[in-house]
Protein backbone atom coordinates (compact mmCIF):
# COMPACT_ATOMS: atom_id res chain seq x y z
CA UNK A 1 0.00 0.00 0.00
CA UNK A 2 3.00 2.53 0.91
CA UNK A 3 5.80 2.97 -1.24
CA UNK A 4 7.79 4.22 1.45
CA UNK A 5 5.22 3.62 4.76
CA UNK A 6 7.85 5.21 7.76
CA UNK A 7 7.54 8.64 5.75
CA UNK A 8 3.82 8.46 4.94
CA UNK A 9 2.76 7.48 8.22
CA UNK A 10 5.48 9.33 9.73
CA UNK A 11 3.84 10.71 13.43
CA UNK A 12 3.03 14.38 13.49
CA UNK A 13 5.86 15.48 15.85
CA UNK A 14 8.05 13.41 14.13
CA UNK A 15 7.22 15.30 11.36
CA UNK A 16 7.65 18.50 12.55
CA UNK A 17 11.05 18.05 14.22
CA UNK A 18 12.05 16.78 10.36
CA UNK A 19 10.41 19.64 8.97
CA UNK A 20 12.24 22.17 11.17
CA UNK A 21 15.72 20.45 10.71
CA UNK A 22 15.27 20.54 7.01
CA UNK A 23 13.45 24.36 6.97
CA UNK A 24 16.43 25.14 9.21
CA UNK A 25 19.21 23.99 6.81
CA UNK A 26 16.69 25.39 3.65
CA UNK A 27 17.45 29.03 5.10
CA UNK A 28 20.81 28.65 5.58
CA UNK A 29 21.08 27.81 2.10
CA UNK A 30 18.81 30.32 0.59
CA UNK A 31 20.89 32.39 1.94
CA UNK A 32 23.39 31.63 -0.45
CA UNK A 33 21.06 33.18 -3.49
CA UNK A 34 21.88 36.59 -4.83
CA UNK A 35 17.92 37.59 -4.09
CA UNK A 36 17.48 35.89 -0.52
CA UNK A 37 21.28 37.35 0.98
CA UNK A 38 20.10 41.07 -0.14
CA UNK A 39 16.41 40.21 1.26
CA UNK A 40 17.90 39.03 4.35
CA UNK A 41 20.20 41.68 4.67
CA UNK A 42 17.48 44.49 4.17
CA UNK A 43 15.00 43.28 6.63
CA UNK A 44 17.77 41.89 9.33
CA UNK A 45 17.23 38.01 8.84
CA UNK A 46 19.13 36.06 10.11
CA UNK A 47 19.04 31.80 9.31
CA UNK A 48 19.53 31.11 13.43
CA UNK A 49 16.21 33.21 13.94
CA UNK A 50 14.71 30.08 13.13
CA UNK A 51 14.29 28.88 15.96
CA UNK A 52 10.89 26.87 15.86
CA UNK A 53 7.96 26.16 13.17
CA UNK A 54 6.16 29.26 14.33
CA UNK A 55 9.18 31.45 13.21
CA UNK A 56 8.40 30.71 9.81
CA UNK A 57 6.28 33.68 9.61
CA UNK A 58 9.74 35.91 9.79
CA UNK A 59 10.29 35.02 6.67
CA UNK A 60 9.52 36.85 3.34
CA UNK A 61 6.61 35.65 0.75
CA UNK A 62 7.86 34.83 -2.55
CA UNK A 63 5.79 35.44 -5.63
CA UNK A 64 6.08 34.91 -9.13
CA UNK A 65 7.07 38.02 -9.70
CA UNK A 66 9.90 37.84 -7.85
CA UNK A 67 11.31 35.14 -9.59
CA UNK A 68 10.62 37.16 -12.73
CA UNK A 69 12.74 39.84 -11.37
CA UNK A 70 15.42 37.65 -10.71
CA UNK A 71 15.20 35.66 -13.83
CA UNK A 72 17.62 33.36 -14.41
CA UNK A 73 19.53 32.78 -11.70
CA UNK A 74 18.77 34.84 -8.94
CA UNK A 75 17.97 32.43 -6.96
CA UNK A 76 20.28 29.63 -7.67
CA UNK A 77 21.55 28.64 -4.54
CA UNK A 78 24.35 26.53 -5.55
CA UNK A 79 27.31 26.62 -8.19
CA UNK A 80 25.86 26.65 -11.65
CA UNK A 81 28.08 23.44 -12.03
CA UNK A 82 25.92 21.39 -10.07
CA UNK A 83 22.78 22.04 -12.21
CA UNK A 84 21.52 19.09 -14.54
CA UNK A 85 18.32 20.21 -15.71
CA UNK A 86 15.89 23.21 -16.10
CA UNK A 87 12.78 23.58 -16.28
CA UNK A 88 9.85 26.53 -17.39
CA UNK A 89 6.75 27.37 -16.44
CA UNK A 90 4.11 26.82 -18.79
CA UNK A 91 3.72 30.67 -19.06
CA UNK A 92 -0.22 29.96 -18.16
CA UNK A 93 -0.21 34.01 -16.89
CA UNK A 94 2.50 35.92 -18.07
CA UNK A 95 6.26 35.26 -18.65
CA UNK A 96 7.92 32.29 -17.95
CA UNK A 97 9.66 31.24 -15.25
CA UNK A 98 12.60 29.54 -14.76
CA UNK A 99 13.54 26.43 -12.23
CA UNK A 100 16.93 24.78 -11.74
CA UNK A 101 17.56 21.44 -10.34
CA UNK A 102 20.81 19.28 -9.38
CA UNK A 103 20.31 15.65 -9.53
CA UNK A 104 19.56 15.47 -6.07
CA UNK A 105 16.42 17.14 -6.71
CA UNK A 106 16.05 15.22 -9.69
CA UNK A 107 16.11 12.07 -7.59
CA UNK A 108 14.05 13.77 -4.50
CA UNK A 109 11.18 14.75 -7.29
CA UNK A 110 11.39 11.53 -8.72
CA UNK A 111 11.14 9.23 -5.49
CA UNK A 112 7.88 11.24 -4.71
CA UNK A 113 6.12 10.54 -8.09
CA UNK A 114 6.68 7.37 -7.60
CA UNK A 115 4.90 7.31 -4.52
CA UNK A 116 2.54 9.32 -5.80
CA UNK A 117 1.80 7.20 -8.71
CA UNK A 118 2.34 3.64 -6.01
CA UNK A 119 -0.44 5.22 -3.81
CA UNK A 120 -3.11 5.32 -6.08
CA UNK A 121 -2.48 1.85 -7.30
CA UNK A 122 -0.14 1.37 -10.14
CA UNK A 123 2.44 -1.19 -9.81
CA UNK A 124 5.52 -2.98 -11.29
CA UNK A 125 3.68 -4.98 -13.49
CA UNK A 126 1.43 -1.79 -15.23
CA UNK A 127 1.77 -0.17 -18.52
CA UNK A 128 2.39 3.41 -18.14
CA UNK A 129 1.00 6.01 -21.03
CA UNK A 130 2.63 8.96 -20.60
CA UNK A 131 0.10 11.64 -22.35
CA UNK A 132 1.67 14.78 -21.29
CA UNK A 133 4.12 17.40 -22.99
CA UNK A 134 7.65 16.23 -22.20
CA UNK A 135 9.90 19.50 -23.13
CA UNK A 136 10.29 22.42 -20.55
CA UNK A 137 7.17 21.44 -18.83
CA UNK A 138 6.99 19.29 -16.30
CA UNK A 139 4.07 16.94 -16.17
CA UNK A 140 5.98 14.71 -19.14
CA UNK A 141 9.02 14.72 -17.92
CA UNK A 142 8.42 14.48 -13.61
CA UNK A 143 6.16 11.41 -14.47
CA UNK A 144 7.98 9.36 -16.64
CA UNK A 145 10.83 9.47 -14.62
CA UNK A 146 8.59 8.46 -11.40
CA UNK A 147 7.08 6.43 -12.91
CA UNK A 148 10.26 4.60 -14.60
CA UNK A 149 11.23 4.45 -10.72
CA UNK A 150 8.23 2.50 -9.70
CA UNK A 151 9.38 0.20 -12.14
CA UNK A 152 6.16 0.34 -14.62
CA UNK A 153 6.73 -0.27 -18.39
CA UNK A 154 6.62 3.36 -19.40
CA UNK A 155 4.89 4.64 -23.09
CA UNK A 156 6.32 8.01 -23.72
CA UNK A 157 3.58 8.86 -26.27
CA UNK A 158 3.46 12.69 -25.73
CA UNK A 159 0.44 14.69 -26.23
CA UNK A 160 -1.69 14.68 -29.31
CA UNK A 161 -1.96 12.32 -32.33
CA UNK A 162 -5.58 10.88 -30.98
CA UNK A 163 -5.75 8.04 -32.91
CA UNK A 164 -2.14 6.55 -32.52
CA UNK A 165 -2.92 6.90 -28.71
CA UNK A 166 -5.49 4.92 -29.21
CA UNK A 167 -3.33 2.13 -31.08
CA UNK A 168 -0.70 1.90 -28.31
CA UNK A 169 -3.08 1.47 -25.89
CA UNK A 170 -4.44 -1.60 -27.53
CA UNK A 171 -1.16 -2.94 -29.18
CA UNK A 172 0.90 -2.60 -25.48
CA UNK A 173 -2.04 -3.51 -23.15
CA UNK A 174 -1.92 0.39 -21.59
CA UNK A 175 -3.36 0.43 -17.95
CA UNK A 176 -2.24 3.67 -16.59
CA UNK A 177 -2.24 6.90 -18.64
CA UNK A 178 -1.80 10.37 -17.30
CA UNK A 179 -3.76 13.28 -19.38
CA UNK A 180 -5.25 16.60 -19.04
CA UNK A 181 -8.50 16.16 -18.28
CA UNK A 182 -9.38 18.22 -20.65
CA UNK A 183 -8.03 16.10 -23.33
CA UNK A 184 -9.44 12.92 -22.11
CA UNK A 185 -13.06 14.42 -22.49
CA UNK A 186 -12.02 15.63 -26.39
CA UNK A 187 -10.34 11.85 -26.96
CA UNK A 188 -14.05 10.23 -25.98
CA UNK A 189 -14.81 11.39 -29.14
CA UNK A 190 -11.87 10.07 -31.17
CA UNK A 191 -12.85 6.70 -29.71
CA UNK A 192 -16.30 6.93 -30.86
CA UNK A 193 -14.94 8.06 -34.02
CA UNK A 194 -12.81 4.74 -34.60
CA UNK A 195 -15.14 2.30 -32.90
CA UNK A 196 -12.91 1.34 -29.56
CA UNK A 197 -14.75 1.22 -26.31
CA UNK A 198 -12.04 1.41 -23.39
CA UNK A 199 -13.85 -0.13 -21.23
CA UNK A 200 -14.09 -3.37 -23.67
CA UNK A 201 -11.26 -2.69 -25.81
CA UNK A 202 -8.80 -1.45 -23.59
CA UNK A 203 -7.40 -2.92 -20.39
CA UNK A 204 -7.24 0.87 -19.05
CA UNK A 205 -7.84 1.02 -14.88
CA UNK A 206 -6.35 4.10 -13.54
CA UNK A 207 -6.03 7.63 -15.04
CA UNK A 208 -4.00 10.62 -13.46
CA UNK A 209 -5.62 14.02 -14.24
CA UNK A 210 -3.91 16.85 -13.67
CA UNK A 211 -2.22 20.50 -14.58
CA UNK A 212 -5.23 22.22 -14.90
CA UNK A 213 -8.73 22.26 -12.53
CA UNK A 214 -11.35 20.66 -12.75
CA UNK A 215 -14.35 19.47 -11.03
CA UNK A 216 -15.69 16.11 -9.56
CA UNK A 217 -18.29 15.60 -12.41
CA UNK A 218 -15.69 15.88 -14.99
CA UNK A 219 -13.53 13.78 -12.89
CA UNK A 220 -16.71 11.28 -13.42
CA UNK A 221 -17.12 11.76 -17.05
CA UNK A 222 -13.82 10.38 -17.09
CA UNK A 223 -14.30 7.27 -15.26
CA UNK A 224 -17.21 6.10 -16.66
CA UNK A 225 -15.97 6.49 -19.92
CA UNK A 226 -12.79 5.14 -19.91
CA UNK A 227 -13.84 2.77 -16.90
CA UNK A 228 -10.99 3.86 -14.72
CA UNK A 229 -10.39 5.34 -11.23
CA UNK A 230 -9.24 9.10 -11.98
CA UNK A 231 -6.81 10.09 -9.62
CA UNK A 232 -6.12 13.73 -9.08
CA UNK A 233 -2.57 15.24 -8.99
CA UNK A 234 -1.25 18.66 -8.13
CA UNK A 235 1.73 20.36 -9.01
CA UNK A 236 3.68 23.49 -10.06
CA UNK A 237 6.89 23.97 -11.74
CA UNK A 238 8.30 26.43 -9.13
CA UNK A 239 7.55 23.41 -5.98
CA UNK A 240 9.47 21.22 -8.88
CA UNK A 241 6.41 19.89 -10.65
CA UNK A 242 3.78 17.20 -10.81
CA UNK A 243 3.58 14.87 -7.05
CA UNK A 244 3.29 17.79 -5.20
CA UNK A 245 -0.12 16.39 -3.73
CA UNK A 246 -1.94 13.76 -4.99
CA UNK A 247 -4.96 11.65 -4.40
CA UNK A 248 -4.89 8.55 -2.45
CA UNK A 249 -7.81 5.64 -2.93
CA UNK A 250 -10.28 7.32 -0.87
CA UNK A 251 -10.37 9.96 -3.32
CA UNK A 252 -11.06 12.74 -0.97
CA UNK A 253 -8.51 15.40 -0.88
CA UNK A 254 -4.97 15.42 -2.27
CA UNK A 255 -2.19 14.34 0.14
CA UNK A 256 0.01 17.29 0.08
CA UNK A 257 4.14 15.95 1.23
CA UNK A 258 4.72 17.75 4.29
CA UNK A 259 8.66 15.61 4.45
CA UNK A 260 8.98 17.37 1.33
CA UNK A 261 6.83 21.39 1.74
CA UNK A 262 5.65 22.86 4.68
CA UNK A 263 2.26 24.65 3.64
CA UNK A 264 0.14 27.31 4.94
CA UNK A 265 -2.84 28.45 3.72
CA UNK A 266 -3.07 32.12 3.92
CA UNK A 267 -5.46 35.07 3.48
CA UNK A 268 -4.79 36.37 -0.19
CA UNK A 269 -5.65 39.79 0.67
CA UNK A 270 -4.32 40.38 4.68
CA UNK A 271 -1.35 37.62 3.63
CA UNK A 272 -2.29 36.03 7.33
CA UNK A 273 -2.13 32.29 7.74
CA UNK A 274 -6.04 31.20 8.38
CA UNK A 275 -6.59 28.34 10.30
CA UNK A 276 -7.12 24.60 8.77
CA UNK A 277 -10.36 23.75 6.90
CA UNK A 278 -10.83 27.57 5.48
CA UNK A 279 -9.92 28.54 1.98
CA UNK A 280 -6.91 30.69 1.18
CA UNK A 281 -4.17 30.93 -1.05
CA UNK A 282 -1.45 27.93 -1.36
CA UNK A 283 2.11 29.06 0.19
CA UNK A 284 4.93 26.33 -0.32
CA UNK A 285 8.70 26.25 1.53
CA UNK A 286 10.81 23.80 -0.44
CA UNK A 287 12.40 21.47 2.09
CA UNK A 288 14.56 19.42 0.30
CA UNK A 289 15.83 21.23 -2.41
CA UNK A 290 19.65 22.46 -2.96
CA UNK A 291 19.61 24.21 -6.33
CA UNK A 292 16.76 26.54 -6.05
CA UNK A 293 15.44 26.27 -2.64
CA UNK A 294 11.91 28.86 -2.33
CA UNK A 295 10.70 30.11 0.43
CA UNK A 296 6.83 30.76 0.97
CA UNK A 297 5.76 30.94 -2.12
CA UNK A 298 2.78 32.44 -3.18
CA UNK A 299 0.93 29.78 -5.87
CA UNK A 300 -2.07 31.83 -6.14
CA UNK A 301 -3.67 28.79 -5.92
CA UNK A 302 -6.83 28.57 -3.97
CA UNK A 303 -7.70 25.79 -2.16
CA UNK A 304 -8.53 24.24 1.94
CA UNK A 305 -6.83 22.00 4.45
CA UNK A 306 -9.27 19.03 4.82
CA UNK A 307 -9.74 18.97 8.40
CA UNK A 308 -9.38 15.36 10.20
CA UNK A 309 -7.27 12.42 9.51
CA UNK A 310 -7.53 10.17 6.20
CA UNK A 311 -8.52 6.59 6.82
CA UNK A 312 -5.60 5.56 4.20
CA UNK A 313 -3.36 6.30 7.21
CA UNK A 314 -1.33 8.42 5.82
CA UNK A 315 -0.20 11.14 8.25
CA UNK A 316 -0.14 14.11 5.78
CA UNK A 317 -2.62 16.76 5.47
CA UNK A 318 -4.89 16.58 2.69
CA UNK A 319 -5.80 20.10 -0.21
CA UNK A 320 -9.29 20.27 -1.43
CA UNK A 321 -9.35 19.76 -5.24
CA UNK A 322 -7.85 23.66 -6.44
CA UNK A 323 -10.93 25.94 -7.02
CA UNK A 324 -9.32 28.15 -9.10
CA UNK A 325 -6.34 30.56 -9.53
CA UNK A 326 -6.43 34.20 -8.21
CA UNK A 327 -5.40 34.96 -11.58
CA UNK A 328 -8.43 33.12 -13.33
CA UNK A 329 -10.86 34.80 -11.41
CA UNK A 330 -13.30 36.89 -13.28
CA UNK A 331 -15.19 39.65 -11.81
CA UNK A 332 -18.15 40.07 -13.21
CA UNK A 333 -21.11 43.42 -12.20
CA UNK A 334 -18.90 43.02 -8.76
CA UNK A 335 -19.60 39.30 -8.60
CA UNK A 336 -16.50 36.96 -8.23
CA UNK A 337 -16.50 34.12 -10.38
CA UNK A 338 -14.16 31.43 -11.46
CA UNK A 339 -13.78 28.76 -14.94
CA UNK A 340 -13.91 25.55 -12.31
CA UNK A 341 -17.42 26.71 -11.01
CA UNK A 342 -19.26 27.12 -14.44
CA UNK A 343 -17.43 23.98 -15.56
CA UNK A 344 -18.85 21.48 -12.34
CA UNK A 345 -22.68 23.04 -13.41
CA UNK A 346 -22.13 22.26 -16.91
CA UNK A 347 -20.88 18.67 -16.34
CA UNK A 348 -23.61 17.75 -14.81
CA UNK A 349 -26.38 18.65 -16.93
CA UNK A 350 -27.51 16.12 -19.39
CA UNK A 351 -26.96 17.13 -23.40
CA UNK A 352 -23.83 19.42 -22.56
CA UNK A 353 -20.64 17.88 -24.80
CA UNK A 354 -17.33 18.10 -24.03
CA UNK A 355 -16.02 21.47 -24.30
CA UNK A 356 -17.42 25.00 -22.85
CA UNK A 357 -15.80 28.54 -23.36
CA UNK A 358 -16.67 31.69 -21.59
CA UNK A 359 -16.51 34.98 -23.43
CA UNK A 360 -16.63 38.57 -21.46
CA UNK A 361 -17.76 41.63 -23.44
CA UNK A 362 -18.00 44.90 -22.16
CA UNK A 363 -21.15 47.17 -23.79
CA UNK A 364 -21.12 50.76 -22.20
CA UNK A 365 -20.72 49.97 -18.60
CA UNK A 366 -22.16 46.94 -19.34
CA UNK A 367 -20.00 43.54 -18.46
CA UNK A 368 -21.39 40.85 -20.07
CA UNK A 369 -20.40 37.12 -19.96
CA UNK A 370 -21.48 34.27 -22.87
CA UNK A 371 -21.11 30.75 -22.43
CA UNK A 372 -20.65 28.75 -25.50
CA UNK A 373 -21.32 25.13 -24.48
CA UNK A 374 -20.94 22.26 -26.85
CA UNK A 375 -24.16 19.99 -27.45
CA UNK A 376 -23.69 15.97 -26.94
CA UNK A 377 -23.84 14.38 -30.42
CA UNK A 378 -26.34 11.56 -28.87
CA UNK A 379 -28.68 13.78 -27.05
CA UNK A 380 -29.64 15.70 -29.98
CA UNK A 381 -33.46 14.53 -31.54
CA UNK A 382 -34.09 16.80 -34.39
CA UNK A 383 -36.16 19.05 -32.34
CA UNK A 384 -35.88 22.67 -31.54
CA UNK A 385 -37.56 22.54 -28.35
CA UNK A 386 -35.52 20.55 -26.82
CA UNK A 387 -32.70 22.70 -27.64
CA UNK A 388 -34.20 25.97 -26.19
CA UNK A 389 -35.21 23.07 -23.14
CA UNK A 390 -31.46 22.50 -22.67
CA UNK A 391 -30.63 26.33 -23.07
CA UNK A 392 -32.88 27.52 -20.31
CA UNK A 393 -31.42 24.78 -18.21
CA UNK A 394 -27.95 25.53 -18.71
CA UNK A 395 -28.96 29.46 -17.62
CA UNK A 396 -30.91 28.62 -14.94
CA UNK A 397 -28.11 26.68 -13.43
CA UNK A 398 -25.53 29.19 -13.70
CA UNK A 399 -27.61 31.95 -12.80
CA UNK A 400 -28.15 30.00 -9.67
CA UNK A 401 -24.48 29.67 -8.37
CA UNK A 402 -23.10 32.60 -10.17
CA UNK A 403 -25.57 35.12 -9.57
CA UNK A 404 -25.63 36.89 -12.90
CA UNK A 405 -27.43 35.88 -15.67
CA UNK A 406 -25.07 34.47 -18.59
CA UNK A 407 -26.28 34.47 -22.42
CA UNK A 408 -25.74 30.73 -23.21
CA UNK A 409 -25.23 30.06 -27.01
CA UNK A 410 -25.53 26.14 -27.84
CA UNK A 411 -22.67 25.07 -30.38
CA UNK A 412 -22.10 21.87 -32.33
CA UNK A 413 -19.90 18.92 -30.49
CA UNK A 414 -15.93 19.49 -31.33
CA UNK A 415 -16.42 22.65 -32.89
CA UNK A 416 -14.80 24.83 -30.12
CA UNK A 417 -10.89 25.16 -30.17
CA UNK A 418 -9.52 21.98 -28.38
CA UNK A 419 -6.09 22.51 -27.45
CA UNK A 420 -3.69 19.56 -26.37
CA UNK A 421 -2.15 21.24 -23.47
CA UNK A 422 -4.02 23.44 -21.16
CA UNK A 423 -7.63 24.24 -22.40
CA UNK A 424 -8.07 27.84 -22.64
CA UNK A 425 -11.55 28.63 -21.29
CA UNK A 426 -12.08 32.18 -20.62
CA UNK A 427 -11.64 34.60 -23.52
CA UNK A 428 -11.65 38.60 -22.09
CA UNK A 429 -12.87 40.89 -24.66
CA UNK A 430 -13.41 43.90 -21.77
CA UNK A 431 -11.02 46.72 -22.73
CA UNK A 432 -9.74 48.78 -19.46
CA UNK B 1 -46.90 5.13 -44.27
CA UNK B 2 -44.16 6.62 -42.48
CA UNK B 3 -41.03 9.16 -43.75
CA UNK B 4 -37.96 10.41 -42.56
CA UNK B 5 -36.83 13.68 -42.80
CA UNK B 6 -32.99 14.73 -41.39
CA UNK B 7 -33.13 17.44 -38.90
CA UNK B 8 -29.72 19.46 -38.31
CA UNK B 9 -28.20 21.08 -35.78
CA UNK B 10 -26.59 24.66 -36.74
CA UNK B 11 -25.00 27.66 -35.33
CA UNK B 12 -26.94 30.91 -36.89
CA UNK B 13 -24.68 32.16 -38.86
CA UNK B 14 -23.83 32.73 -42.65
CA UNK B 15 -22.53 29.45 -44.44
CA UNK B 16 -24.21 26.96 -42.22
CA UNK B 17 -26.85 26.31 -44.57
CA UNK B 18 -24.06 26.29 -47.57
CA UNK B 19 -22.05 23.68 -45.89
CA UNK B 20 -24.97 21.74 -45.83
CA UNK B 21 -25.74 21.93 -49.19
CA UNK B 22 -22.82 22.07 -50.63
CA UNK B 23 -22.32 18.21 -49.50
CA UNK B 24 -25.31 17.14 -50.18
CA UNK B 25 -24.80 18.55 -53.72
CA UNK B 26 -21.70 16.79 -54.30
CA UNK B 27 -23.46 13.42 -53.28
CA UNK B 28 -25.76 13.88 -55.55
CA UNK B 29 -28.70 13.69 -52.77
CA UNK B 30 -31.92 15.92 -53.97
CA UNK B 31 -33.53 18.18 -51.79
CA UNK B 32 -37.83 17.94 -51.87
CA UNK B 33 -38.40 20.10 -49.10
CA UNK B 34 -36.81 22.05 -46.25
CA UNK B 35 -37.85 24.14 -43.21
CA UNK B 36 -35.42 25.46 -40.84
CA UNK B 37 -36.30 26.42 -37.65
CA UNK B 38 -34.13 29.05 -35.59
CA UNK B 39 -33.72 30.38 -32.03
CA UNK B 40 -31.64 33.45 -31.92
CA UNK B 41 -28.09 32.03 -31.43
CA UNK B 42 -29.21 28.19 -33.26
CA UNK B 43 -31.66 26.54 -35.21
CA UNK B 44 -32.47 23.46 -36.80
CA UNK B 45 -32.01 22.65 -40.61
CA UNK B 46 -35.14 19.92 -41.91
CA UNK B 47 -34.36 18.51 -44.71
CA UNK B 48 -36.82 15.68 -46.96
CA UNK B 49 -33.98 14.40 -49.44
CA UNK B 50 -34.55 11.24 -51.76
CA UNK B 51 -31.76 9.31 -49.56
CA UNK B 52 -32.02 10.29 -45.92
CA UNK B 53 -29.97 7.80 -44.86
CA UNK B 54 -27.00 8.14 -47.03
CA UNK B 55 -27.77 11.94 -45.95
CA UNK B 56 -27.12 11.51 -42.76
CA UNK B 57 -23.97 9.74 -43.00
CA UNK B 58 -22.28 12.02 -45.07
CA UNK B 59 -23.20 15.17 -42.96
CA UNK B 60 -22.42 13.15 -39.96
CA UNK B 61 -19.21 12.05 -41.28
CA UNK B 62 -18.59 15.98 -42.03
CA UNK B 63 -18.65 16.69 -38.27
CA UNK B 64 -22.50 17.66 -38.35
CA UNK B 65 -24.83 16.79 -35.45
CA UNK B 66 -27.64 15.03 -37.78
CA UNK B 67 -30.41 13.10 -36.79
CA UNK B 68 -33.58 11.05 -39.12
CA UNK B 69 -36.81 12.08 -37.55
CA UNK B 70 -39.91 10.16 -38.22
CA UNK B 71 -42.62 12.32 -39.74
CA UNK B 72 -45.51 12.21 -41.94
CA UNK B 73 -45.84 13.36 -45.62
CA UNK B 74 -49.71 13.25 -46.41
CA UNK B 75 -50.57 13.48 -50.09
CA UNK B 76 -53.68 16.77 -49.95
CA UNK B 77 -55.46 17.79 -53.12
CA UNK B 78 -53.82 21.01 -54.27
CA UNK B 79 -57.46 23.21 -54.00
CA UNK B 80 -58.90 25.60 -51.77
CA UNK B 81 -59.62 23.37 -48.39
CA UNK B 82 -57.13 20.73 -48.99
CA UNK B 83 -55.18 21.81 -45.91
CA UNK B 84 -58.29 22.44 -44.18
CA UNK B 85 -59.81 18.98 -44.20
CA UNK B 86 -56.36 17.95 -42.65
CA UNK B 87 -56.05 20.35 -39.77
CA UNK B 88 -59.38 19.96 -38.54
CA UNK B 89 -59.42 16.04 -38.17
CA UNK B 90 -55.63 16.73 -36.47
CA UNK B 91 -57.07 19.48 -34.00
CA UNK B 92 -60.15 17.41 -33.27
CA UNK B 93 -58.40 14.41 -32.45
CA UNK B 94 -56.16 17.07 -30.03
CA UNK B 95 -52.85 16.04 -32.56
CA UNK B 96 -50.22 19.14 -31.96
CA UNK B 97 -48.05 19.34 -35.00
CA UNK B 98 -44.40 20.40 -34.17
CA UNK B 99 -43.24 21.46 -37.22
CA UNK B 100 -45.32 21.31 -40.68
CA UNK B 101 -44.54 22.40 -44.88
CA UNK B 102 -45.60 21.30 -47.82
CA UNK B 103 -44.58 21.36 -51.40
CA UNK B 104 -46.51 21.15 -54.73
CA UNK B 105 -46.07 17.88 -56.66
CA UNK B 106 -48.77 18.59 -59.45
CA UNK B 107 -49.72 22.27 -59.59
CA UNK B 108 -53.98 22.53 -59.21
CA UNK B 109 -54.03 18.69 -58.49
CA UNK B 110 -51.62 17.10 -55.99
CA UNK B 111 -49.47 18.82 -53.34
CA UNK B 112 -47.39 17.21 -50.36
CA UNK B 113 -47.46 18.28 -47.05
CA UNK B 114 -45.12 16.97 -43.97
CA UNK B 115 -46.09 17.02 -40.40
CA UNK B 116 -43.72 16.98 -37.48
CA UNK B 117 -46.45 15.53 -34.86
CA UNK B 118 -46.33 14.65 -31.30
CA UNK B 119 -48.36 11.32 -31.17
CA UNK B 120 -47.35 10.04 -34.64
CA UNK B 121 -48.59 6.52 -34.43
CA UNK B 122 -51.98 7.66 -33.40
CA UNK B 123 -51.65 10.43 -36.37
CA UNK B 124 -50.89 7.95 -38.75
CA UNK B 125 -53.86 6.00 -38.45
CA UNK B 126 -56.27 8.79 -37.95
CA UNK B 127 -55.04 10.26 -41.39
CA UNK B 128 -55.11 6.67 -43.13
CA UNK B 129 -58.36 5.73 -41.61
CA UNK B 130 -59.64 9.41 -43.13
CA UNK B 131 -58.57 8.19 -46.80
CA UNK B 132 -55.65 10.34 -47.00
CA UNK B 133 -52.68 8.76 -48.86
CA UNK B 134 -49.05 8.85 -46.70
CA UNK B 135 -46.15 8.50 -48.65
CA UNK B 136 -42.84 7.02 -46.94
CA UNK B 137 -39.53 7.84 -48.64
CA UNK B 138 -39.37 5.93 -51.81
CA UNK B 139 -42.90 7.18 -52.23
CA UNK B 140 -42.00 10.64 -52.20
CA UNK B 141 -38.83 9.72 -54.46
CA UNK B 142 -41.53 8.63 -56.33
CA UNK B 143 -43.97 11.26 -56.81
CA UNK B 144 -42.72 13.16 -60.07
CA UNK B 145 -44.02 16.25 -60.37
CA UNK B 146 -46.15 15.31 -63.81
CA UNK B 147 -46.33 19.07 -65.05
CA UNK B 148 -42.36 18.32 -66.42
CA UNK B 149 -43.46 15.05 -67.97
CA UNK B 150 -46.75 17.12 -69.56
CA UNK B 151 -44.67 18.96 -71.91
Amino acid sequence: MFWEKEIETIDRDQLHKMQLERLQATVESTSRSSYYRKLFKGKGIFPEDIKTLDDLTKLPLTTKDDLREEWPYGFLAVSKDEIVRMHSSSGTTGRATVIFHTQKDIDNWTNQLARCMYMAGMRKSDVFQNMMTYALFTGGLGFHYGAERLGALVIPAGPGNSKRQIQLMQDFDTTCIHIIPSYALHLTTVFEEVGVDPKQDTRLRIAFIGAEPHSEKMRKRIEDFYGVKAFNSYGLSEMSGPGVAFECPEQNGLHIWEDAYIVEIIDPITLQPVPDGEEGELVMTTLNRDGMPILRYRTKDLTRIIPGVCPCGRTHRRIERIKGRTDDMMILKGVNIFPIQIEKKLMGIQGVGNNFQIILERKGFNDDMIVKVEVQREYFTGDLKQLEALRKTIVNELKSDLLITPRVDLVEPESLPQTEGKAKRVIDNRED
Amino acid sequence: MIAQQISIFAENKPGRLAAVTHILAKEKINIRATTISTSDTFGVINLLVDDPKKAQKVLTAAGMMVQMRDVLAVELDDKPGGLDRLTQLLHKENINVNNAYGFVVESYERAIFVVDVDQIEKAEKLIENNNFKTLDTEGLTSAEPFHYTKY
